[in-house]
């Protein structure tokens, strides 16, 4: 009955959709009811801290794994493997055979997603081009770069042409240029219609190529949605600074607010800008500074995956 | 199914060409000469040892005419026994301390002499340790038999009528050929049963296992494997043959024409052999693959090779009870258990011509080396990549 009711809520429309998603490695729950709904073409990404439960949700996504249990639907099909050759897949844990040479390695992983040989060596040594590794095309593994080489299983996840590309920390040991070229590379996919799903424990990725976020913490979908919405969780933050140290003016500071050198740093209060600095001017602050910023997504990563954790421990955050 | 056969030819042709066109592969191909010295050199010094051992010598002290009668005894005798199995004699002229020169005799080490025979053909004496070797002094006695029959040049006329074969020799060639077939097929199954256990250790350590297992199934993975080593064996197996019957041709008189023909007849024979060496390696290779998979080090590999080898010795042994008797229940026990079936049949295809047999048996090995195929998949699936659904080990079977 509950695996049918969770057919009904798949919707057909999205890329990538899980439900309640669980996968218990013996005695430990590494992934605890994750619902997730990607809607294709998007650049999804997957937030969380490292053993969140990102790389385990990711290979259930695109089968490697089964879930305990849940129910998963990837390209409109519910066995991951059954649309292999629409998906890409870079795993966290880069590995090519160290043997082989570039433009055989690439049109390997084609061939392994059902692309002929013959095409996946053409288009490698097109893309080896785009990238400016043509001359390392006819080199083994073994003697190109990490970089070259982590470039190398890049191309050899999109040579098919994938309708879905899943990146297991694609940034991770990659220097600023060769991140910026990724981030373009990603950017160039979504344009084209691919539906892009990576995970990073490094925001700012994130906070350049989302649209949507998922925010996972101990095994749990903390939060899922806009980018823009994750940011509007958090009110903006007050930063101000006075000339006048006492007066009646403190009472327009809220209780959780912290020194930061000579600033009073604190969220604005509920009524807004206007109400708070009458308050703080017809009480004598006299005022030096005072500037209102609209929070980053690193702030609403913390404040969220604090609060997960929390509720992962019973006990409320502070306010 | 076609994205399966697709999937294990995808991973067969990558495994096939970095076996086939590495450098390590010529070495590979020798390997089979190194038995084949090691049996040379062994051979030499056991048949050595076996001649000293089998061929003892006798000093014979005495007038010379009387050891030439006891040498054309001898060489009567040789037409009923092989060389090997003659006692050889050494003349020694008699000299004045007779006991002396026994115990010099006796004591010498060139040549080593287990007796010495004196007194001559009417009274002889023989001193010596031949306690516990009571055929050398019947052997001594028949030789001075011999030497004491008047005529020793007149030896009944047999007339011989030869023919091809008889149903004796037949059956000896056969089992030879059986003995043969399946001692080969062992030692082809057990050379590369180390090289299978490995075969995962490459994928785990590049961590391109991930790649691979995100893009096909692991069966399919498994399957294609198995296919490029068994590829990579059999034209290693075209080039060990083909060495071998040019060998065979050139130092054997008649050529391979001379070798013993199986119950079954060459072509047939071949054929078998072929199959059956497929199937025995892929039955032991799905074994070995699902073992070696569970392995994540070349450390663990090769702590895993030993019981290994010595499981197939085993297996073999039991394949062995089939050869002369290809019809006893101990026979009928190894063509039915899946892992000694192979060599088995293959020794029955040499001493049998019944075709049903086998045509049973390779469809009972196919089903086996899907079965253990499955299982090693699941195995993979569950103990390596953590895959699956918790499930109690009775219901093992219905794991996804």
């Amino acid at each position: 009955m509950l695996r049918q009711a969770q057919h009904e809520r798949i919707d057909q429309a999205l890329a990538v959709q899980a439900i309640e998603l669980v996968k218990d490695f013996g005695e430990t729950r590494a992934v605890n009811g994750v619902n997730l709904a990607v809607p294709t073409g998007s650049i999804y990404g997957l937030l969380g801290p490292n053993g969140a439960g990102k790389t385990t949700t990711l290979r259930m996504l695109i089968g490697i794994i089964d879930p305990s249990s849940g129910t998963r639907r990837v390209l409109g099909r519910e066995r991951p493997l059954d649309a292999a050759s629409e998906i890409g897949y870079l795993p966290e844990e880069r590995g090519l055979y160290p043997a082989m040479h570039a433009r055989e390695a690439i049109a390997f992983m084609g061939a392994l997603r059902g692309l002929p040989m013959s095409e996946g060596r053409r288009r490698a040594d097109a893309l080896l081009a785009e990238h400016n590794l043509q001359d390392w095309a006819r080199k083994p593994i073994r003697t190109l770069s990490k970089g070259m080489a982590q470039t190398v299983q890049l191309l050899g996840t999109i040579i098919h042409k994938p309708r879905l590309i899943v990146l297991d920390e694609p940034f991770s040991g990659l220097d600023a240029i060769n991140q910026a070229r990724l981030e373009e590379l990603i950017r160039g996919e979504a344009r084209s219609g691919v539906t892009v799903i990576f995970s990073t424990h490094v925001i700012a990725h994130a906070e350049r190529l989302c649209e949507q976020i998922a925010i996972i913490a101990k095994g749990r979908v903390a939060f899922d949605g806009r980018v823009d919405e994750a940011r509007a969780r958090l009110r903006p933050i007050v930063r101000l600074r006075t000339r006048a140290s006492e007066g009646p003016w403190r009472s327009a500071i809220p209780s959780g607010a912290r020194r930061e050198g000579d600033e009073w740093v604190f969220e604005l209060p509920g009524g807004g800008p206007e109400p708070l600095l009458k308050a703080l001017i017809d009480g004598g602050a006299g005022i030096e500074t005072l500037a209102i910023e609209r929070p980053g997504l690193h702030d609403a990563f913390v404040s969220i995956a604090g609060d997960a954790a929390a509720a992962e421990m019973g006990q409320e955050k502070p306010q | 199914m076609m994205r399966f056969i697709r999937s294990a030819f995808v991973i067969a042709r990558r495994d096939f060409s970095a076996t086939v066109l590495s450098k390590a592969f010529i070495f590979f191909l020798l390997a089979p000469l190194f038995p084949v010295l090691m049996g040379g050199v062994f051979g030499g010094i056991g048949a050595r040892v076996a001649s000293q051992a089998e061929q003892p010598v006798i000093g014979v002290i005495g007038p010379t005419d009387e050891f030439d009668r006891l040498m054309s005894a001898r060489k009567q005798l040789g037409q009923a026994i092989p060389e090997g199995g003659l006692l050889k004699i050494v003349h020694y002229a008699p000299e004045g301390d007779l006991p002396a020169q026994e115990r010099k005799l006796l004591s010498s080490r060139n040549p080593p002499l287990r007796a010495v025979l004196s007194g001559g053909l009417e009274h002889p004496h023989v001193i010596g340790s031949l306690g516990a070797d009571p055929g050398t002094a019947g052997q001594l006695r028949l030789l001075i038999s011999t030497a004491l029959a008047d005529s020793l040049d007149q030896e009944p006329d047999i007339h011989v009528t030869r023919v091809e074969t008889s149903a004796g020799s037949t059956a000896n060639d056969r089992m030879t050929t059986a003995w043969v077939a399946q001692m080969g097929l062992f030692l082809l199954t057990l050379m590369l049963s180390t090289m299978v256990l490995s075969q995962l250790i490459e994928e785990k350590s590049n961590k391109i296992i991930e790649v691979i297992a995100a893009a096909v199934r692991i069966d399919a993975m498994f399957v294609g494997k198995l296919f490029a080593m068994l590829s990579a064996s059999i034209l290693a197996l075209i080039v060990w043959i083909s060495a071998g019957a040019i060998f065979i041709q050139m130092v054997k008189h008649g050529g391979v024409q001379s070798l013993p023909v199986p119950a079954i007849g060459w072509p047939g024979f071949l054929a078998l052999a072929v199959i059956y060496f497929a199937m025995n390696y892929l039955l032991f290779g799905a074994a070995f693959l699902t073992i070696g998979a569970q392995a994540s080090t070349a450390r663990e590999v090769q702590t895993m090779s030993l019981p290994v080898t010595f499981a197939q010795v085993l297996i073999f042994g039991f394949a062995a009870k089939a050869i002369g008797k290809p019809d006893s229940f101990d026979a009928l026990a190894a063509m039915i258990f899946p892992l000694s079936s192979p060599m088995a049949m293959l020794a029955r295809a040499a001493e049998d011509g019944a075709w049903w047999p086998h045509l049973v048996a390779i469809a009972w090995q196919v089903l086996w080396v899907s079965m253990i195929l499955r299982l090693g998949a699941k195995l993979f699936r569950k103990t390596v990549l953590k895959s699956g659904p918790k499930l109690p080990w009775w219901r093992f079977g219905k794991a996804s």
